[in-house]
């Protein structure tokens, strides 16, 4: 790292200077909707007779009651064994065909990689509200190729949009949208393994297979671990392709997910203090999963590497 | 620093291929891997194949004839698009492109500001300003989207432009991917020669680091272009005036009224068909500027 030696005036004060406007937004947009995020969770609004007239609903200190509320909620609870199941099926299945993927483009001698591969990814450039506009259609008896197919071969239809199923649709989704992206950072540091690692395994005799299994997987570990600590963020906050798959069924509740509970507490129910609690312990759960995950997946790194 | 890691590397990897440059036989395509990522091309241009037909489709057709068949209206359901409500869809577009394109540009030159000082000068308290930064791309958008709703509604600027636009123009990751640019791209001697020269801090900044720093900056642009675009939480919550919609949510109230109304559903596929259009085609067009290896580079340490 280099650095300047001689200081000025200018010099000293420059970096301030250029860092004032991220500090200012950081204060504003971050810090202080956090601080009073936590604020409001510890408080409750106290009505003071019939709740009219100005002073009669007052806020005062609640301790650790809209906590106690939020975590014994059953409706929240089982909004996060939904999204629980979600992610279980989701996060192995997105990371396991990126990186198949992954080192399928890596292989030699593959053919029409640029055009898969940019196909593959395009789903990235879809926002999440239309791609479950999209497959929420082709999910519709109505209107669905699926569902033609299946009427012509005279099987039994299944409905998607409900019960067991209803996971499936939902996580096809967001399989959907997330491979290209995971896959083009797992096979860019794919990329980056010099060729000179494989030509000793190539010259043994070693099948791609085995190549593949021995040699790149264990290299592309950092890049596994993080894309799985970042899907774990992304997918305990779904959020808009359930919101969005609603009008089309009933069988998503408009408290489907945690998130979307706390939406509704916020701005249906209007009842901001219980609402600033859940997301507070919904952040919590957020980074102890995603910080647990990325320590285990460590230290078991650490344990190979002393091996 | 991994950035130019992976930049030297790539050759290095690309030669692999060129040992294998035998003559052109059939038998030398690896049939299996071709297979798997034609299958993985046919899965997830699947839904785009279907709502470039569909929207072909009149109501009738829609219902009545095989989906993969083209029907007969694409042109009145343009028109009808058109029609709704005296053209809001585009209305929603020019409000994606506002809210996408001007936030992201923001975005960026607080990125290229913040990572050009965190990158390139010593300073007390480096790292712990971009140990904070960093802390917020953790932050799950539920805990500050609501209060940031309830601020900005004490400040009066809940559904307004800019309560879409600013909570989003600070983006932690951009910090990052400009600071790890900036250490690789600008060299400390040319910044300490523009100081010799007599050149202000911030001359130097913005002639000669900032021309240096442009093909990290564009993936910070477009990196954030289409997060904002996708977004839809943060304009969920904060607005209410469906004149200052962007696309998503836009299309998304169709959907709500078109579940009760069957004759929406046309409007609703050709609507998200020609929203999808633009960002495929910045994609197409931009992806040999975007420099991928970067972003994934800067996840990878």
């Amino acid at each position: 790292m280099t650095t300047a030696r001689r200081k000025s005036y200018g010099v000293k004060g420059a970096p301030y200077a250029f860092l004032l406007p991220a500090t200012i937004l950081f204060a504003l947009f971050f810090a202080l909707p956090i601080g009073y995020a936590l604020w409001l969770s510890l408080h409750k609004v106290q009505v003071k007779g019939l709740g009219l007239g100005s002073g009669a609903r007052k806020e005062v200190w609640a301790g650790l009651e809209n906590y106690k509320d939020a975590l014994s909620d059953s409706e929240l609870l089982s909004g996060a064994v939904r999204v629980v199941g979600y992610g279980a099926i989701v996060i192995p299945v997105m990371l396991g065909l990126a990186l198949l993927f992954a080192l399928m483009l890596d292989t030699d001698k593959v053919r029409l990689a640029p055009f898969t591969r940019l196909a593959i990814f395009l789903p990235y450039a879809i926002p999440g509200v239309v791609a479950a506009l999209l497959w929420g259609f082709l999910y519709l008896p109505d209107v669905s190729p699926f569902y033609f197919v299946l009427d012509k071969l005279g099987m039994p239809q299944p409905n998607l949009l409900d019960g067991g199923p209803l996971y499936l649709a939902l996580s096809n989704i967001a399989v959907w949208g997330g491979t290209g992206f995971n896959m083009i950072v797992i096979y860019t540091s794919l990329q980056a393994i010099p060729a000179e690692v494989y030509e000793a395994a190539k010259l043994d005799g070693a099948t791609p297979l085995q190549i593949a299994l021995k040699i790149k997987i264990p290299m592309v570990a950092p890049s596994l671990v993080l894309t799985f600590f970042f899907s774990i963020i992304a997918t305990l906050q779904v959020f808009s392709e359930p919101t969005t798959l609603k009008p089309l069924t009933n069988s998503v509740s408009t408290t489907w997910s945690p998130l979307m509970k706390v939406y509704q507490d916020a701005f249906r129910k209007g009842d901001i203090y219980s609402a600033a609690a859940e997301a507070a312990i919904i952040a919590v759960v957020t980074l102890v999963l995603s910080f647990g995950f990325l320590r285990a997946a460590n230290s078991r790194n650490k344990q190979e590497e002393a091996r | 620093m991994s950035s130019l890691a992976v930049r030297k590397a790539a050759p290095a990897a690309g030669t692999t291929p060129g040992t294998a440059q035998g003559p052109p036989l059939r038998r030398r395509i690896a049939f299996v891997p071709t297979l798997t990522l034609l299958l993985g091309a046919l899965y997830c241009l699947l839904p785009v194949a279907w709502v470039l037909i569909a929207a072909t489709k009149s109501g009738r057709e829609l219902f009545s004839t095989f989906t993969f068949l083209p029907g007969s209206g694409f042109t009145q359901n343009v028109k009808d698009l058109n029609a709704y409500r005296d053209g809001i869809y585009w209305k929603w577009m020019g409000n994606s492109a506002l809210y996408a394109g001007l936030g992201a540009l923001l975005s960026t030159a607080v990125s290229a500001l913040s990572g050009y000082a965190l990158a390139i000068y010593r300073f007390r308290g480096r790292e712990t300003v971009f140990g904070v930064l960093m802390a917020g791309v953790l932050m799950p958008p539920v805990i500050l989207a609501i209060p940031q709703y309830l601020l900005l509604a004490k400040a009066d600027l809940t559904d307004s432009y800019a309560s879409v636009l600013l909570p989003l123009v600070l983006s932690p990751y951009g910090v990052y991917l400009a600071r790890i640019y900036s250490s690789a791209a600008v060299p400390g001697d040319v910044v300490e020669a523009g100081r010799m020269d007599g050149a202000s801090e911030w001359r130097i900044f913005t002639r000669i680091a900032l021309p240096m720093m442009v093909p990290g900056l564009v993936t910070v642009f477009l990196f954030q272009f289409v997060a904002v675009w996708n977004n839809f939480l943060l304009p969920y919550i904060m607005l209410s005036d469906d004149e200052k919609f962007p696309i998503t949510l836009g299309l998304f109230t169709l959907l709500e009224q078109g579940s009760n109304t069957p004759a929406l559903y046309t409007l609703v596929i050709t609507g998200a068909l020609l929203a999808i259009v633009p960002l495929i085609a910045l994609f197409l067009v931009i992806q040999r500027f975007w420099s991928l290896d970067l972003l994934s580079g800067a996840v990878k340490s």
